[in-house]
């Protein structure tokens, strides 16, 4: 606990320290993977796409958990978002892929904003099992909605930007393009996030609730804002995976959805922002080859990685590289 | 007034079994704290196992009577092969994490269970209709019922009763009680808690798979049945009260009725009104309705 705070408030205290190099090396990133995307293959394209747009929804827990709650209900919010962008492409006739995710985001929030000062009472056990009855909630609700496809879902078209819309041969490269645009700025953002004031603030709230009410803030509202922000990124996800996909079901908001983003945070760790898109990229292909070579059991393999991975990387692929981590193990041994 | 009873009716023999497979759930929540998303697995097993044994037994040219002591043992076989493999072979080594980390291991273990069933039974679904024949049919008011739906209430009374009994008043049973409580004290009083973790979790699971032999010849046994199982007992368990008995058995009530509900008067709410229910008692008893608020740790 000590380890953490001290490194943490010597991090915000020199802000300039971590902020431009972050940005420099956030943007390089992007500009690097958009090229990169140039060339490798479609298959690979589509890949990362999906792990890219799944990264954002287990991004959003990976803040939850830095505040000390878990949420096995983020398809709710995946869900949402990706309705809210099927639908505005469907009825409204809006086709822009940027408008679309951003506004899938937005609608997530909203719709998910009256219940974050609720959800954000409970703690555990509770706050997991409560949101997973939401997101239930919706998955009931899409489940018997006629006018959207009940069971079936439907599907949408190739989205535009910017008021083109792509050849057939760079179409995939356009969602591409855009998620890994976007995923990368809210990973950069919340980088930020999680080096300001109030992103320690949550990390401290995980570590000792009571400690930081007495201090003077409030975890409840720290957790509601932290709900929030999951809740945007989950529903950009949703909305970007819907544009790679062409269609939408409500098993977008079905527990095992869910699942699968609280694997990935957990292989992830709390620790990197960046581990989040390593992880679900590393699910990606362990569920494609697994699919593939054993097609009647990647449900087993996928299993059995994941207690591997529990098992042996206990805090996560982040942990492999943060020294925060490495630091604070060093103090526990001592 | 008919739609009433025929609410009630349809609620109590979907609470019967439902509070069966919960139980199982609250019982290893209780002990082990951890709750199993694999527990619909166990139901899984419980009902494709009781296919296999009922079909055997009908090869044999054996009394259909017997089908039911088919799927006693069937549940029985569940318990004693397959929950000692998973608890001493694979939760034991994560005892003491997160409990949040035990959920996403079971997860895993849901996962794995999902595929080997399909390995052992394949993907094409069982039917097992002659148990349910047996106890002809039952005529209340206007309306008919199976006989069998009268023989699960019975059943889910005898369990609950036999539960309730060997925890209260026997000797194990208080040991048990006692690792509830307080599994350090516990051992140091000389209670082999592994043992009795064992114990706890295989009568959690004979539970989930009595539950499944049960119900098996009311649906058709196929992959997925796990997956919508888990989700209603949890809400079960989650209204009752994680680790509550008597909770364990209203929660029951209250989804089948809340169910049957909405499946006579509203069949759009089918599905949500259960986490509907759920939701709603979170919001307002976040500990659930039979569980005594715990003191916050500074």
């Amino acid at each position: 606990m000590t380890m953490t705070t001290s490194s943490s408030s010597s991090a915000a205290a020199s802000q300039n320290a971590y902020f431009y190099p972050a940005l420099l090396l956030g943007l390089g990133s992007i500009i690097a993977l958009l090229l990169i995307g140039l060339v490798i293959p479609k298959w690979l394209l589509f890949l990362v796409t999906i792990a890219a747009a799944n990264g954002l929804v287990s991004l959003g827990i990976v803040i939850l958990m830095r505040s000390g709650v878990v949420s096995f209900g983020q398809g709710m919010v995946f869900a949402l978002g990706g309705y809210a962008a099927a639908l505005a492409y469907g009825k409204l006739g809006i086709t822009d892929a940027l408008v679309l995710s951003l506004g899938g985001g937005l609608v997530a929030v909203i719709l998910s904003a009256p219940f974050a000062y609720l959800i954000a009472r409970y703690r555990g056990i509770f706050f997991a099992m409560l949101s997973l009855s939401l997101s239930m909630v919706l998955y009931g609700i899409l489940i018997k909605s006629e006018s959207m496809g009940g069971s079936d879902g439907f599907n949408m078209g190739r989205p535009t930007l910017f008021g083109i819309r792509a050849a057939d041969e760079w179409s995939s490269y356009l969602n591409y393009a855009v998620t890994i645009t976007l995923s990368g700025l809210c990973t950069l953002a919340t980088y930020i996030y999680f080096n300001s004031t109030r992103g320690l603030v949550s990390l401290a709230a995980r570590d000792n609730e009571i400690r930081v009410e007495y201090l003077g803030s409030s975890v409840q509202e720290l957790i509601a804002t932290n709900y929030l922000l999951a809740a945007f990124m989950g529903g950009m996800g949703g909305a970007l995976a819907v544009i790679a996909l062409g269609h939408i079901e409500p098993n977008f908001s079905y527990w095992t959805t869910s699942g699968e983003f609280v694997f990935v945070s957990i292989l992830a760790g709390h620790y990197s922002v960046i581990a989040v898109f390593i992880a679900s990229t590393v699910l990606e292909i362990v569920r494609s080859f697994s699919s593939l070579y054993f097609p009647n059991t990647w449900q087993l393999v996928l299993g059995l990685f994941l207690l591997a991975v529990i098992r042996f990387l206990p805090r996560g692929i982040g942990s492999l590289w943060e020294k925060r981590v490495k630091k604070q193990q060093q103090g526990e041994r001592a | 007034m008919n739609i009433a009873l025929t609410i009630m009716i349809d609620g109590l023999t979907y609470a019967s079994w439902l509070f069966i497979v919960a139980l199982g759930l609250t019982l290893v929540f209780g002990v082990l704290k951890i709750l199993n998303v694999a527990h619909g697995s166990f139901y899984a097993l419980g009902a494709y196992a009781a296919a296999s044994l009922v079909g055997w037994f009908a090869s044999m040219q054996l009394a259909p009577e017997l089908s039911l002591i088919a799927m006693l043992l069937a549940a029985v076989g569940v318990a004693v092969i397959v929950a000692p493999l998973c608890e001493r072979g694979l939760l034991r080594i994560f005892y003491g994490r997160d409990e949040v980390l035990l959920v996403l291991v079971t997860y895993a273990l849901f996962l794995i269970l999902e595929d080997v069933t399909k390995i052992i039974w394949g993907v094409n679904p069982f039917y097992l209709s002659e148990p349910y024949a047996l106890f002809g049919n039952v005529d209340i008011g206007k309306q008919s019922y199976v006989g069998y739906d009268f023989l699960l209430v019975i059943v889910a009374i005898v369990v609950g009763f036999i539960v309730w009994w060997g925890l209260n008043r026997t000797r194990i049973g208080k040991i048990v009680l006692a690792v509830i409580h307080s599994e350090e004290i516990a051992a140091s009083m000389g209670v082999n808690v592994s043992r009795i973790y064992t114990l706890a979790f295989g009568t959690g699971i004979f539970l989930a798979a009595l539950g499944g032999a049960l119900t098996a010849p009311m649906i058709s046994v196929q992959p997925g049945i796990s997956v919508g199982v888990v989700i209603l007992s949890f809400a079960v368990v989650i209204i009752g009260g994680l680790g509550s008995i008597p909770g364990a058995a209203i929660g029951a009530l209250i989804v089948g009725i809340a169910r049957s509900a909405a499946v006579h008067l509203m069949p759009v709410a089918e599905l949500f009104s259960i986490y509907l229910v759920m939701a709603v008692v979170l919001m307002f008893r976040p500990e659930g309705l039979f569980q005594r608020s715990q003191a916050r740790k500074i």
